[in-house]
């Protein structure tokens, strides 16, 4: 305390508006915190009854055993409707993100981004809505067709559905759903590629296309993953376009075409929650929790590649 | 021009003309267009098939511009132009799901899309009349109640992470936002209904507000992200400023850092808003369904619009007719809502967001 020592770090005055607001922030952190945690144990406690569960609570037919025995045709459904998705979102989303970063004009580059963006505001009950009434008996005739004339592929093999409601049509409009979402991350990704590497690029002879096989998707590759990811996790949760369009049932089935198809966890529980009483809720809670547990794995693996890579960007 | 051709010597030569892309997308598509009149002519389709046409005369445009790339430009620029004529396409054909959709929604949704629509509930109604009243009002309210929640719980969080928070706590934090924007919606919702119905010890449990903490789960880290962004762009200079003028951090914030984000957050706000106003899962595991008016959030069902356009389109009664016009104009009114909140976001940030020197 004496004047000759050197002099130690000023620290500001710490006044009360202070203690009590950064109090307040970090009340507001802490309390996403306490949320996810919430979200986690009020779905454990209830889904605990759902393990003892007998086969007519699961479902009304009794037709499955045990809990696991019926969550594992959903979990199979979800991936397998996902993974159908983001087949055909991804090179489309890329292409389109390449589209609109280094082909477009630039002055209707950022117009054509926020066209892009508007599939993302369109809420997904319309989507729904649009894929039974317009989309199905669109494809239905493809369906048809393809099931007579190349129903030795397995994945297509007959007889097709006469509505058109199968896998395959809730995986393209999941398609169209998740593409927006990977197309924004991806743009920014392709923009954030450094000038001088596309300049040389193209400085020793390359045309456009070898400049972005050279420059921009090796940069872009981990952003481009990370996308898919998050895409992928949408896809995954997404229950009402799901709920409506397809015509479920709970069997594991790879045939795309016909009109017995696996059905998803989130849709399941959006169709069987408001008719359903006692221990049925609780296996309905159960498999959400086996949805939320899928979905945080892939959200955090996407983070976690993003984050490796460093200055990733939400969205 | 007619000299620069015959000059095979000039910069332009063993290249296609600059029009060749266009020519040639003109020039497949009438092709195509052509021979599908001939199919319908021949009797081999019912209907002219104007899908059929494009899509085949886009993968004919495809072809031919990288045949004819090839012969005359070599592989390397065949192999640029067959990628800039795929690229190009991608974005076509991802217009036309939107275009499909916007179509569809208006011609149908227009039938109901009049004054009953905004002035009645569907409580008694049997006929073609009714309306959806009651679900706009309930998603307004619901929707309200989520905004009330997630603004002070994201925003304070957000002004945690960009002006408090190190170590562990914030890095948890940023982690845990991210994962939260992933959480699936019918996952908030079945979270919202196991927490009311044990609390509340009522296993049916339904109401309004149950709706609003299932949507602000899924707003929350929407708000967080976006105002993390927007606080971070204030100029570090802004806050020094203010130091040097002796004024404690909690004012800084409050006067000079939260004022100079106030576009930017608003925006993030109205855009957080639109992106959960069209949820339908969870709102229909907690909020549930009914057709009468009901204003009070904490008690009884409530209807939202999403809900109103599933119900109306899923279980139909007797004159299916009349439940899918009512159905797609809720439809209707759901994406003019979206629309409207994006556009008036866009608007703010234009017009509002201070003109900083990048």
């Amino acid at each position: 305390m004496t004047a000759s020592t050197a002099p130690a770090q000023i620290r500001a005055r710490r006044r009360p508006g202070d203690t009590v607001f950064a109090g307040a922030a970090l009340v507001g952190g802490l309390l996403i915190l306490v949320a996810l945690a919430a979200v986690a144990i009020f779905l454990i406690v209830q889904s605990l009854p759902a393990f003892g569960a007998k086969p007519e609570e699961i479902t009304s037919t009794g037709a499955f055993p045990n809990f696991w025995s019926y969550v594992v045709p959903l979990v199979f459904g979800t991936i397998w409707a996902a993974l159908l998705a983001l087949l055909f979102a991804v090179p489309f989303s890329i292409g389109i993100a390449l589209f609109i970063s280094h082909y477009a004009p630039r002055r209707i580059a950022r117009g054509l981004g926020a066209i892009i963006d508007l599939l993302a505001a369109v809420p997904s009950v319309v989507y729904g809505a649009w894929g039974i009434y317009v989309f199905a008996p669109f494809l239905q005739p493809f369906y048809a067709f393809l099931t007579s004339k190349l129903g030795w592929f397995p994945l297509f093999s007959g007889p097709a559905s006469a509505t058109g409601r199968t896998i395959l049509t809730v995986a393209l409009v999941l398609a169209v759903m998740i593409t927006p979402i990977i197309t924004a991350l991806s743009r920014e990704i392709f923009l954030q590629t450094p000038r001088l590497n596309e300049e040389a690029a193209l400085a020793l002879g390359a045309t456009r296309w070898e400049m972005i096989s050279m420059a921009v998707l090796p940069f872009g590759r981990a952003g481009i993953v990370s996308a898919s990811m998050l895409g992928l996790g949408r896809a995954l949760g997404e229950t009402l376009a799901v709920a409506m369009v397809l015509s479920p049932s709970v069997v594991v089935s790879f045939f795309l075409l016909r009109s017995e198809n696996p059905t998803t966890i989130a849709s399941n529980i959006a169709l069987n929650f408001p008719e359903a009483f006692g221990t049925s809720v609780n296996v309905l809670i159960a498999t959400g929790l086996v949805l939320f547990v899928i979905t945080f794995v892939v959200n955090a693996a996407s983070r976690a590649i993003v984050g490796r890579r460093g200055g990733g960007k939400g969205i | 021009m007619a000299t620069s051709t015959a000059v095979s010597t000039g910069m332009h030569s063993g290249q296609l003309p600059r029009y060749s892309p266009v020519g040639l997308l003109l020039l497949s598509l009438v092709v195509m267009g052509g021979l599908f009149l001939v199919f319908l002519l021949a009797g081999m389709t019912a209907a002219y098939n104007i899908t059929g046409a494009i899509f085949f005369g886009l993968v004919l445009w495809v072809v031919v511009t990288y045949v004819a790339s090839l012969l005359v430009e070599g592989s390397r620029r065949a192999t640029d132009r067959l990628v800039t004529a795929l690229v190009c396409t991608a974005f076509g054909i991802a217009l036309l799901p939107l275009i499909s959709l916007l179509f569809t929604t208006i011609t149908r949704g227009a039938a109901r899309f009049d004054v009953a629509f905004f002035s009645e509930s569907m409580r008694n109604v049997t006929d073609s009349g009714g309306g959806a009243i009651h679900a706009v009002v309930g998603t307004l309210e619901i929707t309200l109640a989520a905004t009330v929640i997630s603004v002070p719980v994201g925003l304070l969080a957000a002004i945690y992470l960009v002006e408090y928070g190190r170590g562990a706590i914030a890095r948890a934090i940023t982690f845990l936002v991210d994962v939260m924007t992933g959480i699936p919606s019918i996952v908030a919702g079945l979270f919202a209904f196991a927490f009311f119905s044990l609390i509340t010890a009522n296993a049916g449990y339904r109401a309004g507000f149950g709706g609003a903490v299932a949507l602000s789960l899924l707003m929350i880290p929407i708000v967080v992200r976006s105002s993390e962004e927007m606080l971070k762009l204030v100029p570090m200079d802004l806050r020094e400023a203010s130091y040097a003028l002796g004024v404690p951090k909690w004012l800084t914030v409050v006067k000079v850092v939260l004022p100079t984000a106030l576009a930017g957050i608003v925006t993030g706000v109205m855009l957080s808003i639109a992106r959960v106003i069209g949820e339908t899962a969870p709102l229909l595991l907690v909020a549930g369904y009914t057709e009468s008016m009901n204003y009070n959030l904490f008690d009884q069902r409530m209807l939202s619009l999403p809900v109103f356009v599933y119900t109306q389109l899923t279980q139909p009664g007797p004159n299916q007719q009349d439940f899918f016009n009512r159905a797609w104009a809720g439809a209707l009114t759901l994406i003019l809502i979206v629309l409207l909140l994006n556009v008036i976001a866009r608007l703010v940030a234009r017009f509002f967001s201070p003109k900083l020197a990048r």
